[in-house]
């Protein structure tokens, strides 16, 4: 059933032109008007038409006009309610679209900026399998999320934005299809080892380590097996490792495509997406070097978020 | 003004509908409940009330469905109730109460928004249902109400951030119904009428009410009391005077000791009458289920689609059951058959044997006293009538077996119908030719609407009696008792007899409060194929056919449709007339190939302009310059350079140089 119903779609929107015709990719802002906005009865507005006929019929028979003239009364209610929900559309605008972070496999958020001068109520906006509904007063901020799979540019799904406002009884919508798409960053991997550190840096972390025992933890993995305290793990009944004091000074990291060698290019870019999301995690100082570009030494949310975007954007 | 949108998400599942929609549902089915109470049977209704009252309770402190276990036995004695009581579950009142009880029970299982879709237009379809029992005024204002809920419960299914209180949420649904009445009007007028109906109508004889083609005593005692309208009359001229108010309706001839009962006298189109001068007039008359067409004393001819007997009575030849109009002419004063033939003689003067001795001896006695002189003993008896102490009364004493001799001689005390009989038995007893004759008499004058109004309350029997050289003359013994009754109705001559609602102001209000009922009767109820016909007859089209209606109904619906579209498609204009001449020009560049582009400003996009056109650079040149400086010189800026731009930019053609 979904499926057929999926194949008359399809056949509709390429043998309707006007339907296609906004498939195109559009520039924003995007306004709805007459000539993109359609409306339908729906299943809810044909059961009910078909009911207003019956009643019709009988009040006619039994000549009872006062039967016909309600009929007539909730039919016309019912054709206003079609301008009505077209109205609903008409004149929105999509004004702009602002997209949040996400590394791939996350949901992206994505704030769509409606604008409209007077009330519209009840408007819904399906996007990638989702509905959501919104109502539109001045200027309205709907965020969506969208899921990713890859890194890199992902352009915005088209999308519909609908309204059976205000009796259920006839569907209006208008497809969307913005020129716009959002940056989703690479997926860091799993687990790996840290960053080779210069000589010096790390001479001076092994001095600190074993000497101030802090606590115990639960085991992480790619924690060294020579750090777990097997006689506590065996009190407990699970792996507890031995956390040292942190160096107090951060090393900064540098972050090198170079120095990996014998991975591929995915691999790479995932290891060196894990080794920023924890440099951000540390509040470490790093700098980012790829083929393309070198990024140097910084710290903070716009330093993280130029890496992950640089490393989004690798061939 | 920014908000930020507080939106809802849901992937495809089925939320259950809200608190205000339930309430809304309940609403609605209790209007329902309301309209049809009327007419269900009294426990089905109190059980009906009872659970949805629960139901409501239910859902609002412990949300959910109703089980199973307790649904399937509420269908199942619903159905079983339906069919004691009527003893099948289809026709008009089985059929409606079965319905009642099916939405009661439907939203016992309504959970989902679906559900709640499907009540609320079923609940409008038995809303219309309930005019089938009655088209009053009143009864179509509160179904019109009783769609209010079930539009709301429509609209509070879609999701809206707006909060709003119950009574605001109804409000509107009103404005909607109040926007579509014109359209609904518009239709109603124009829609073909069926000349015939598609199938069998139901013709309801339970609810009869008004006169009865017999008269038994006590008949009356429900119809006096009842002031609801019977017929409303408009005269082409001025109103008769209220003493000749007469409708005869029924003439009853035969009596058995107890009842009176008409006969069938032959049919005639033309009664042995001469009359002198004649009254136009126009009756509406209510539903009465019955042939009978009443009129206004002696009708000279009877209306169309009717046929008349000898003794005046004019039939219908179908059974009244929607308002009927009818025109017809009358004599007030005239002599009827002044020849009678023996054997209407002998039925005028049957009697039953074995009854009423004392009465026989009295008409004796007065045949004794004035011999050959009828009129001596008509006076005689009218006068027994006035000065022997004769009450009027809705509550007479109930009467033995010789009724009229215990009238007489005992009790006294009775309302028209016990006068009319015992003067008919007493002029038959003395000789003289007599009949009853039942109808309205009186009515109210609505000054306002011009116009009689007749109500049931207004029946009246009364006596006609033949006198040689007269004819069938009418003697009313009533008015011999309670001259009131004849001059101010039946209600004001048993005053202290009747509730305090049928009395005094509030009667005098609901009088004059009868025009609008007219009015809708008139204009609405009485609207049938025949008055749709002559709808253009002040515009000089004699008959309207069907095809013509059509035409005419899709051209209205188009006309609706531009109104609509219009208004759906008109959009605030630019408030900023500077910007708004602007986007005129940016309209005709577009139009030249020459797209402003979002992110660029006037001046860039005026100077690509110039590019592309160079053959028009002074003019364009010039209109930047007055953009520039309307926009960003001063802060208000001077209306001659506005009007400037403006006139600059309507003669601005872009010229396309190849």
């Amino acid at each position: 059933m979904r499926a057929q119903f999926q194949r008359l779609q399809q056949w509709a929107e390429r043998r309707l032109p006007a339907l296609t015709q906004h498939r195109r990719l559009e520039e924003l802002p995007i306004e709805l008007h007459r000539q993109r906005i359609y409306i339908i009865p729906t299943g809810f507005g044909v059961a009910f038409t078909v009911l207003l006929l019956v009643m019709m019929v009988g009040s006619l028979n039994y000549s009872n006009n006062a039967a016909l003239l309600l009929t007539c009364l909730l039919g016309a209610a019912t054709s206003i309610s079609m301008l009505v929900a077209f109205r609903t559309l008409n004149g929105l605008r999509v004004h702009g679209l602002r997209a949040g972070h996400a590394t791939a496999g996350q949901p992206i958020d994505v704030t769509f900026d409606f604008q409209a001068r007077r009330l519209r109520q009840a408007v819904r906006l399906d996007i990638a399998d989702n509905s959501h509904s919104f109502d539109v007063n001045g200027r309205t901020d709907v965020t969506v999320s969208i899921p990713t799979e890859h890194r890199g540019w992902l352009a915005l799904p088209r999308c519909r934005i609908w309204t059976t406002w205000p009796l259920g009884l006839f569907r209006a919508w208008s497809w969307l299809r913005p020129h716009y798409a959002v940056l989703v960053w690479p997926r860091p991997e799993f687990a790996g080892p840290a960053p080779t550190l210069p000589e010096e840096d790390n001479r001076r972390q092994r001095l600190h380590r074993g000497e101030d025992l802090a606590s115990l933890r639960d085991y992480r993995s790619g924690d060294s097996m020579r750090h777990v305290a097997w006689k506590a793990s065996a009190r407990h009944n699970a792996l507890l490792v031995k956390d040292y004091e942190q160096p107090e000074a951060r090393q900064e990291w540098r972050l090198d495509w170079r120095h990996l060698r014998g991975l591929d290019n995915e691999a790479r870019i995932a290891r060196l997406a894990r080794w920023l999301n924890e440099a951000q995690a540390q509040g470490r100082p790093c700098s980012l070097w790829l083929p393309s570009e070198v990024i140097g030494l910084g710290s903070g949310v716009a330093h993280y978020a130029r890496c992950m975007s640089a490393l989004a954007l690798l061939p | 003004m920014m908000a930020t949108g507080r939106t809802t998400s849901h992937r495809r599942v089925h939320a259950r509908v809200s608190e205000r929609t339930f309430d809304l549902m309940s609403l609605s089915a209790a209007f329902v409940l309301a309209v049809h109470v009327n007419h269900l049977p009294w426990l089905l209704s109190v059980a009906l009330i009872v659970a949805l009252a629960l139901r409501w309770w239910q859902r609002k402190h412990r949300p959910g469905n109703v089980p199973a276990w307790l649904k399937v036995p509420m269908l199942v004695i619903l159905v079983a109730a339906v069919i004691l009581e009527y003893g099948n579950l289809f026709g008009r009142e089985p059929g409606s109460a079965l319905a009642a009880g099916l939405l009661v029970l439907k939203l016992t299982e309504s959970e989902f928004p679906r559900d709640a879709r499907v009540a609320a237009a079923f609940a409008c379809f038995l809303l219309m249902a309930a005019l089938l029992f009655g088209q009053g005024l009143i009864a179509t204002l509160v179904v019109a109400f009783g769609l209010l809920p079930a539009l709301a419960t429509w609209r509070s299914l879609e999701p809206t951030q707006v909060p709003v209180t119950l009574p605001r949420q109804l409000l509107p649904a009103l404005v909607l119904l109040m926007a579509s009445l014109p359209l609904a009007l518009t239709a109603f007028v124009l829609v073909p009428r069926l000349s015939s109906p598609l199938w069998g109508t139901s013709n309801p004889q339970a609810a009869r009410t008004g006169l009865s083609d017999q008269m038994s005593p006590s008949d009356f005692t429900e119809l006096l009391t009842d002031d609801s309208a019977a017929m409303r009359v408009s005269f082409e001229g001025p109103p008769p005077p209220n003493g000749q108010r007469y409708f005869r309706a029924y003439v009853m001839w035969d009596y058995d000791g107890r009842d009176w009962t008409r006969l069938d006298m032959p049919a005639s189109d033309a009664l042995p009458v001469e009359a002198a001068g004649s009254i136009a007039y126009r009756i509406s008359l209510e539903p009465t289920h019955q042939h009978v067409l009443p009129t206004l004393d002696l009708p000279l001819q009877a209306p169309a689609q009717s046929h008349m007997h000898l003794d005046g009575e004019v039939f219908a030849d179908q059974s009244v059951n929607d308002v009927l109009d009818y025109t017809l002419h009358s004599a007030l004063h005239y002599r009827l058959q002044a020849e009678l033939d023996p054997a209407t003689r002998l039925r005028a003067l049957q009697l039953p044997e074995g009854f009423d001795p004392r009465t026989h001896a009295l008409a004796a006695e007065l045949r004794q006293r004035f011999a050959q002189d009828d009129a001596g003993i008509i006076q005689a008896a009218l006068r027994r009538f006035h000065d022997d102490g004769f009450s009027y009364t809705l509550t007479p004493a109930p009467l033995g077996r010789d009724a009229v001799d215990d009238f007489l001689f005992n009790t006294h005390e009775g309302f028209c119908e016990h006068y009319a009989s015992s003067f008919t038995v007493l002029m038959r007893a003395a000789g003289i030719p007599a009949r009853v004759v039942t109808g309205y008499q009186g009515g109210f004058w609505n000054a306002m609407g011009q116009y009689l109004l007749v109500r049931n309350s207004d029946a009246h029997a009364w006596s006609e009696v033949w006198l040689a050289g007269r004819g069938w003359v009418r003697v009313d013994p009533t008015a011999a008792v309670r001259p009131q009754r004849i001059n101010l109705g039946a209600s004001s001559a048993a005053s202290g007899q009747l509730p305090w609602y049928q009395s005094g102001v509030l009667e005098s209000m609901r009088n004059h409060w009868d025009i609008v009922n007219r009015w809708w009767n008139q204009g609405v109820i009485g609207f049938d194929a025949l008055r749709q016909r002559g709808l253009l007859t002040p515009f000089g089209i004699r008959e309207v056919d069907t095809g013509m209606l059509e035409k005419l109904l899709a051209a209205s619906i188009a006309l609706f449709g531009i109104v609509g579209l219009s208004w759906a498609l008109w959009r605030r204009p630019e408030s900023d007339p500077a910007l708004a001449a602007m986007r005129a020009l940016e309209r005709k560049l577009a139009g030249a190939g020459i797209a402003r582009g979002h992110s660029e400003g006037p001046q860039n996009f005026l100077r690509r302009a110039i590019r592309a056109l160079p053959g028009q650079r002074t003019e364009l040149d010039q209109l930047m310059r007055c953009y520039i400086e309307l926009r960003y010189a001063t802060v208000e800026p001077s209306p001659e350079t506005l009007r400037a731009f403006r006139l600059a930019v309507r003669n601005f053609q872009p010229h396309r140089v190849v």
